[in-house]
């Protein structure tokens, strides 16, 4: 009798709520940093890009309008999901990149805690924000930040959790929905993210994870006019300018960061709205 | 009247001309239609498509809220789709309740858009439950308030029990008071009709009554227009073309609402019926969500990069 036969897992998208393959039909093999296999993953096509961006829009007012203690909630909800099972994630760091052990099972945990932190701003982006506005008038003055719409987010190569958590938590905690690019060579831990997402009651299609080449998809993140927003941290800086110009035409926002965590994450992807109300007596 | 001298017009003649209509095999219509479904149409036939679907769209409102605003609204956008682009051809007709076509078609004649028509569904649509005065009295409206095309309802309740002649009748008395002066579509409700082979006697009473259209659904049932049952319908159409050399057009609707959607009718038109379907005198596409997909198809076509919703215009 031979041992066991191992059952690998198919590492899909993530689109909607649901796991489809590519509709290129295409696939591409993830190597651990020795260059040994790993997995096979999707190759995702411009046009899983737009099937993800439909599914993004359709979930954006809903999400838009939960209250911010229901979305922060759900964060939280994310990041507890993710304890649970961070043994499996730092073991898959390690296969993809090589990292130890102990740096890997760092890197989740940082992940958790950075979501955590996210989730904690949702109920207080409108004092940090909004303001009231004086003005030459019998009138109130208010400005609220809200969600911008679709964001896009290509998340970067290295620390291939961390750095996808990074790039979506800041969308999503202010009601926008996102449609995000898995790094391109270590996507498996941005993939098995999605299976956490898919049981932290998030609505479906408020986040959407792809996994195929930057080069490919990155100018079609940029061109596509029903994205308002794009986190290009994960791009070489090389590319930032070509971007930003492909991302013209519909004065889409296209942002860089290098810190995982700051408030500017979010407020990079939100719209000011001013609201003026007459002054009773 | 002559019935393309198939019936005489009595009942007897009506049930035995449908009953020698083959059973369609259910399972091979739905594997058929499927397999169409899968060609994939791409660069300058999804342009021709595009155009196409455009011109066969039967830009339709039948909603209670409807206002004199939003149907001249439509109107307009019926004539010219893309304002930014005069290349993209007008509608194929607008479709109303019976008390917007004096509105509609004023407005476009208003605008310059005599040729286009205007469609009214009538016969108390959707359901059909009036007395046949009422519903003689209400094509006779639309077509004085300037309707050039009438859909009609069919009985569904009489078909469904087997009184067929009741149905023939109905249609036979539209078709009067249409004469020529407007065209008539006979809307199946394919929904409630249950099997595929009543979709097939239906289509085929409705030919014999003197149908110019035969239309799926009225949009208020689901399912609609599903592709297996306008496969039926199209394969109905050809074969009465064999029969009496006389061209039938169809229309689905209801449930056609992406590009993705439209060019699959087309497939199934000219694997079908043939290429002289893929006309707007021959098959329409009632529609109202449809032509916005179309739209941002055209642009993702012209401008090379995906459109966005906020560049149409919102129903």
């Amino acid at each position: 009798m031979s041992g066991r036969l191992e059952v690998m897992k198919t590492y899909k998208l993530y689109i909607n709520g649901a796991f489809p393959r590519t509709e290129s039909g295409r696939s591409y093999e993830i190597t651990s940093n020795k260059g040994e296999f790993l997995a096979n993953a999707c190759l995702a096509s411009r046009k899983d890009l737009r099937d993800a961006v439909v599914a993004a829009r359709a979930a954006q007012p809903g999400w838009a309008k939960a209250t911010a203690y229901n979305r922060g909630q759900i964060l939280y909800r994310i990041a507890e999901m993710l304890e649970g099972r961070s043994d499996q994630f730092a073991q898959e760091i390690s296969l993809q990149t090589g990292a130890s052990a102990k740096e890997s099972l760092q890197e989740v945990s940082d992940s958790v805690d950075l979501l955590v932190w996210y989730a904690g701003w949702s109920d207080k982006l409108p004092s940090l924000a909004g303001s009231t506005n004086p003005v030459s008038g019998p009138f109130y003055n208010f400005t609220v930040p809200e969600a911008l719409g679709v964001v896009g987010a290509i998340a970067p190569i290295d620390k291939p959790l961390l750095g996808f958590v990074a790039a979506i938590a800041p969308i999503l905690v202010s009601g926008n929905t996102a449609v995000a690019l898995a790094s391109s060579t270590a996507p498996l831990s941005a993939i098995s993210f999605a299976e956490v997402v898919a049981t932290s009651d998030l609505p479906n299609g408020v986040l959407n994870i792809l996994s195929g080449q930057q080069n490919e998809l990155a100018p079609w993140f940029a061109s596509h006019m029903d994205i308002d927003g794009l986190d290009i941290s994960g791009l070489p800086v090389d590319q930032h300018g070509a971007i930003k110009e492909a991302g013209v035409e519909n004065l889409k926002r296209i942002s860089a960061f290098t810190k995982s965590s700051e408030p500017g994450r979010i407020l990079a992807f939100m719209e000011a709205k001013t609201v003026w109300h007459p002054i009773g007596n | 009247m002559s019935f393309y001298g198939l019936v005489d017009g009595s009942d007897s003649s009506l049930r035995n001309c449908l009953k020698q209509l083959p059973g369609v095999d259910q399972v091979g219509a739905e594997a058929r239609a499927a397999m169409l479904a899968t060609r994939s149409i791409k660069t300058t036939s999804k342009a021709w498509a595009i155009d196409t679907a455009i011109s066969m769209v039967d830009l339709t409102t039948l909603e209670g809220a409807d206002t004199p605003g939003k149907v001249q609204a439509l109107c307009s956008k019926a004539f010219r789709p893309d304002p930014t682009d005069l290349a993209v051809p007008h509608v194929g007709a607008v479709c109303v309740y019976n008390d917007m076509v004096g509105i509609a078609r004023e407005h476009l004649d208003s605008i310059g858009a005599q040729e286009l028509p205007v469609a009214a569904v009538s016969t108390a649509f959707p359901s059909g439950r009036a007395s046949m005065q009422v519903k003689l009295q209400d094509t006779e409206d639309a077509i004085v308030a300037g309707a050039a095309e009438i859909d009609m309802v069919i009985d569904r309740g009489a078909f469904l029990s087997g009184r067929l002649i009741e149905v023939f009748e109905e249609i036979v008395a539209i078709r009067e008071v249409c004469g020529d002066r407007a065209h008539l579509k006979v809307i199946l409700e394919t929904g409630e009709l249950v099997t595929l082979d009543n979709v097939r006697k239906a289509s085929y009473l409705a030919m014999l009554a003197g149908a110019d259209f035969i239309k799926t659904s009225t949009g208020k049932v689901a399912p609609a227009a599903t592709a297996p049952v306008v496969l039926v319908m199209l394969e109905a159409v050809r074969d009465f073309y064999d029969l009496t050399k006389v061209r039938i057009g169809v229309k689905p609707a209801g449930g056609i609402r992406t590009t993705k959607d439209a060019i699959k009718q087309l497939v199934l038109v000219n694997e079908t019926a043939g290429p002289e379907w893929l006309n707007p005198s021959l098959f329409r596409i009632g529609a109202s969500a449809l032509l916005n997909d179309l739209l941002m198809q055209r642009m993702k076509m012209s401008d090379g990069y995906y459109a966005s919703p906020n560049y149409v215009t919102i129903d």
